[in-house]
Parts: structure tokens; sequence; C-alpha cells
């Protein structure tokens, strides 16, 4: 995989009204990655799309196209499409003339035009429906229009901005699958905008995490899950058991006043970090097998798996277990070593992973949704 | 649900009767007087006097040909304008509508009658350009002032349609084009002006309705010379010594039917893509 850069952010940085939206992005994208921005509503992930498609310019910093820098160039002339979070086809055109658009604006003859309609047609699985006018077709429908609109004009880059939300479940399901899937067929560089972490790991080749206008971390989904750099991203990537720790040397950390021994090093002696401990990887033993002792405290039964939340000296844990176990019983917890993991201490610790009451993430969650709310308003409004 | 049905015919008994008074029983005195005779017997003479008449079928065209100048003058300034107004910053096009509107909150006759000041022999103009030694100008008195009054009056009726057609469409298709090759000229082209033909069709209405119905702007900027053919109707009302009803009402039915008819045709355009933005009347 050394494939060449096509896409290098350096430094970009953008505020509105003196509020910080991006606060020094620097990114690299290789030629034919699947690259998915994951972060929550009002992280700049989007913001970061705008630029790169050029629809915004940024304050300060550069982006690069190839190796060129592409600051002044307008979007028009740049060889990267995209597909919008609500489609944006035109309504006075009809299927055919929605997809032969971009080919129309660069004067290709029009028996080309129409063999490259019919084959992107075939390919997203809407041949036969070349007249429709776009408000008849549903949802699924318009996505895959926007998708064949997009990939026929053979961008080298493509931009998806959420193009998913607005679908239901199972359709939003199998249209990951054909996206990844349209990626590979195509070689095209997807860069992929959401807020839905499941989504972003089972698509793509790299996981690029923001808040606050800032990167939290760049990496494989598997690494984002396993090695998260922080609370934050440990918390937004699944679920977390976060715990205040003490590095005692390298390999051992102590919780709750025991000795863990773990896989990470590197730290100074005695350093406090975050411990991040996945709730799937905890066991739920008799008390005197366990490293910790807790009493159960709620139990949900969610299908697959029991979340149980586990007392541990007023500390909240989450354990996803197969086994049930009822409210005020007394378990005993059992880790293995390579599921604790170590992170340094951000600004994000002591803010997540404790699962002491739902009630205050479903506030936060709430809050944040009101914020997103304000801020879509306002773009409206510019 | 009969009780709703009862109570619905009493909310709406006001506004029926309303209707027939003042909007249904007129139509019907002008197409009476338009069928009879002084005297009151049946004719169609009033209709066959008006189209052999060589002196009605020139008000009449001169109507059409200066309502047609109107409008064109009036939807190749509105267009550009309305465009421009989109783009500018929400409190810059509160700004322009305000201004769009303001004459609009004085009487047409004060309004006409405040231009023919500005414009007459001894008026605002010429006594400033006199006063730099320049020649006056003879301003009033030709179709071009006319049309200008007309363009004056009507214009903001075609621009708030097209305004508002263009300021809804969704900025997201704008992009797309963009992104998809299309410069800002290319925009316009292929994905504005489409989506706001219906602003376009209720301005060209809106406007050449009350054009070709003109009286008034005409008269004060003519002193009287050049006739429109709502001038004539107005003179066969109560203008002329011997006031002819009958006359009068025929040209009034005839341009109504030719309102009708320039209605339908804009409305069979519309048809075409029901596409909401527009002003409907």
């Amino acid at each position: 995989m050394n494939k060449e850069n096509i896409i290098q952010l350096k430094d970009i940085r953008m505020s509105y009204d003196g509020e910080t939206v991006l606060d020094g992005i620097d990114l690299t994208i290789r030629d034919g990655e699947f690259v998915t921005f994951l972060g929550p509503s009002g992280c700049g992930k989007t913001t970061t799309l705008r630029i790169i498609a050029g629809f915004e310019s940024q304050d300060g910093g550069d982006v690069f196209f190839g190796g060129q820098n592409i600051n002044a160039v307008p979007p028009h002339k740049r060889n990267i499409n995209t597909i919008f979070q609500r489609y944006a086809l035109f309504p006075h055109l009809n299927v055919y003339d929605n997809v032969a658009f971009g080919l129309k604006v660069k004067n290709t003859p029009k028996s080309e035009i129409h063999d490259k309609v019919i084959e992107m047609l075939e390919l997203v699985n809407l041949k036969g429906l070349e007249k429709r006018k776009i408000d008849t077709l549903s949802g699924g429908q318009q996505q895959r229009v926007a998708i064949a609109r997009a990939i026929i004009n053979h961008p080298k880059v493509l931009l998806l901005d959420e193009p998913l939300s607005a679908l239901d479940l199972k359709l939003r399901k199998d249209m990951q699958v054909e996206l990844k899937n349209l990626q590979k067929r195509t070689g095209i560089t997807f860069i992929f905008v959401t807020h839905d972490q499941e989504e972003a790991l089972s698509m793509s080749d790299t996981v690029v995490v923001m808040d606050k206008g800032k990167i939290q971390q760049i990496g494989s989904p598997a690494d984002i899950y396993n090695e998260p750099e922080n609370a934050f991203v440990a918390d937004f990537i699944g679920e977390s058991n976060i715990i205040d720790g003490v590095m005692k040397k390298d390999f051992l950390v102590q919780i709750n006043g025991r000795d863990f021994e773990c896989l990470d090093s590197g730290f100074n002696t005695n350093e406090n970090v975050d411990v991040v401990i996945r709730p799937e990887d905890v066991d739920i033993v008799p008390p005197i097998n366990g490293m910790l002792e807790g009493v159960v405290t709620s139990v949900t039964f969610l299908g697959v798996h029991y979340e149980i939340i586990v007392d541990i000296n007023n500390f909240k844990w989450m354990i996803q277990t197969t086994d049930f176990h009822d409210v005020g019983e007394t378990v005993g917890l059992f880790i293995e070593p390579d599921a604790i993991h170590i992170m340094k201490k951000s600004e994000y610790s002591g803010k997540f992973g404790d699962y002491s009451s739902y009630s205050d993430e479903l506030d936060e969650m709430n809050e944040e949704a009101a914020e997103a709310a304000a801020l879509a308003e306002e773009s409206e409004d510019e | 649900m009969n009780k709703t049905k009862s109570g619905q015919v009493v909310l709406n008994a006001p506004y029926l009767l309303w209707s027939a008074i003042f909007i249904v029983v007129p139509l019907l005195f002008v197409v009476y007087y338009a069928f009879t005779t002084a005297n009151g017997s049946f004719t169609f003479n009033n209709i066959i006097n008006f189209f052999t008449n060589e002196q009605y079928m020139t008000v009449f065209w001169r109507s059409m040909l200066y309502a047609v100048w109107a409008t064109v003058i009036s939807l190749v300034i509105a267009y550009p304008f309305s465009y421009c107004m989109s783009k500018v910053n929400a409190s810059s096009q509160r700004m322009l509508m305000l201004l769009v509107m303001l004459p609009m909150l004085m009487n047409l006759v004060v309004r006409t009658y405040s231009w023919q000041q500005i414009l007459e022999k001894n008026g605002l103009v010429n006594t400033l350009l006199e006063s730099i030694g320049l020649e006056p100008i003879q301003f009033l008195g030709n179709a071009g002032v006319i049309i200008f009054g007309m363009v004056y009056n009507y214009l903001p009726f075609m621009i708030l349609p097209i305004y508002s057609s263009i300021s809804k469409v969704d900025k997201s298709l704008l992009e797309a084009s963009n992104d998809l090759g299309c410069n800002t000229f290319g925009t316009i082209q292929k994905v504005i002006l489409p989506l706001s033909i219906p602003g376009v069709l209720s301005g060209i209405t809106m406007v050449f309705v009350p054009c070709v119905s003109t009286f008034y702007i005409s008269r004060q900027f003519s002193d009287g010379n050049i006739k429109m053919i709502g001038d004539v109707i107005e003179d066969k009302f109560y203008r002329s010594s011997v006031p002819d009803y009958n006359i009068g009402a025929t040209i009034s039915l005839v341009l109504m039917l030719i309102i009708l008819i320039s209605l339908a045709v804009v409305n069979k355009f519309s048809d075409d893509d029901d596409q909401t933005g527009g002003v409907v009347i």
C-alpha cells in the first residue's frame, strides 16, 4: 500500500463569527483509500469536507490535491465530486438528465453520454427508471441517482456527506455494503463523513476521529477501537469503562488500589493515566475468583447479551455478558492483561466512561442535539 | 358531520354574499350592457362595431403593444435584480425589499402625478437642465414615457415573484451544479433559470394584466393625446359628455377575455412542471 498522496491538508483553520470550527487540521489521504471523518455534530467534519470540495475557503492553511496547492481552484475545476447529505438532485430534471449533468457540462458527445448514463444506471440498479422524475423516487433510489451522478464523472476523489443518514436502518446497512463494493471496484478515493461509529468502523480503511475542530485520532478501525488515544475516542467509539489509574511501572497499572498486569509501557513511574476497559472484555466470575468485587445495580437484556452495570467503590462499570446476573448480586470481575488499555491524561479525562447515570448521558446528548440544531440554523441564515 | 357542514355554510355566507354582490353582479351588468342597445334590446352590434372601428382597433393594439413592451422591460430589469438581491446578505435583502415596496405605499395617482410634475415642460428636470444652461427636453407625450410609467408602477410585481422563486432554490443544488463542473453562469442557466420559471410566469401575468388595462398613466403623461384602451373605457362611462355604457361595457368584456386568455396561456406553461415557488394569482 505505497500509493501516492491524493489529498493533503496542512494546518487548516476556520472560524465563523469568532467561533473556532477547525483548529489546525493536518491530514494526508492516500489515493484509493476509504477514509471516514467521524465525530459528533459540530466537530468540524463537514466543514473539512466542504473545504476539500471548495465550497468554503479556509481562514488559514493549505489544501493540496496530488501535490498541487488548490486553495484558489474553484469547485467546478476540481476533479472531486460530492454526494450531498440530502442528495441535492435537480428537481426539474429526470433521472437520466440528472446523471448526465456533469458530462453535458463538459460537452461530451450525445451518444457517449447515453452509453455512460445507461452503464451508470445499471451499476446502481436503476435501469429502466431513466425518464422518472426525481420526486417520484424513494429515498434509496434518490441515493443511487446521487451516486451515479457523481461517479459518472470519474472523479479522483468522491466526498460523501452523511449520505446514509436519511435512510432507514435496513437500507442503510445495504447501502454501506454497496458503497464499500463500489469503492473497491472503481478505485476512487472515498472521503466519507458520518457521526455513526458503527458505519465508520465497518466501511473504512482509515478513520479520522474529530472533536472540537481537532483531529483526535487517525487510524485503522481496529486501531481506533483497540488503541484509543484519549477518553473521547474511547467513549465515542463503542462503550468504554474509563477508570483513573496509576502506572506503577512498565506493564503494571494500579486500579482501585489493586495492581493489574497490562501490555502498555513507556509511561513515567507513578504517572496518572486513564485506563480503558471495554464492557465485552470483562468476565463476571464468583467473587472469590475476581480481581475486583462489586454489586449489580442494573440489568438490561439486549438480545445477544445482557448489559450489566456493576458498582465498584461508587464507580459504575458496564459489562456485556451472555450470562444473567440479578440486581443486588455480588460478583467478581476478571480482566485479562490484553483487555486493559492505558491512555495519557487529556482534557477529556474524567468526562466519559462512567455509567453511574444514563440520564446524565442523555442530557448531554440532548444538549448536543440542540446545539447542532442551532448551528444548522445559523448556517442556513448565511 | 352535518353540524360542521351547516357551520361551514354559515361561515361562508358573508363571503359568498360579498362576492355575489361586488363581483358577479357587476360582471353580469357588463355582459348585459355589452349585448344590448341603448334602449335595452339584444344586439351583437356593439362587438361588431368595436372590431370594425379603426380608431378603437388602433387604441386596442397600441395597448397590447405597450403592455408587451412594459412586461419585457420589467422582466429584463427584474430578473438580474432579483438574482443579485437573492445573493446579498440577509439585512441587505430586507433593505432592498423595502426599497422595492416603498413606491407601492403611495397611491398610483399620486405617484403618476408626481412623475408628471418632475418630467413636464417646466418641471423639475427641465428646470435643472436650464439652470446649467441646457435646452429643455420634451419628455411627455410619447410612447416611451408611457411605457416608462407602466414599468415604474408595475416593476415590483415582477420583482417579488421572481425574487421569491429564486431565493427558494435550495443552495445545495447550486453547490451540486458547481461540483459537477458548472461555473456561476452555467449554474444560472441550467439550474436557477429553469427552477424560477414559475416566478417569471407569475411576474409576467402580474405586470401584463394591469399594463394592458392601464389608464390614467397614459392620460397624464401625454396630456390626453395618446389613449390606451383603459382610457377609452373610462371616457365611455363617465368622462365624455354623452356616456355610452354599451360600447364601454363591450370593450371591458373584450379586455377581460384577452386577460383570461393570457392567464390560461401562462398557466399552461406552468402546468408543464408543477414547481412551487411562484406567486399564484
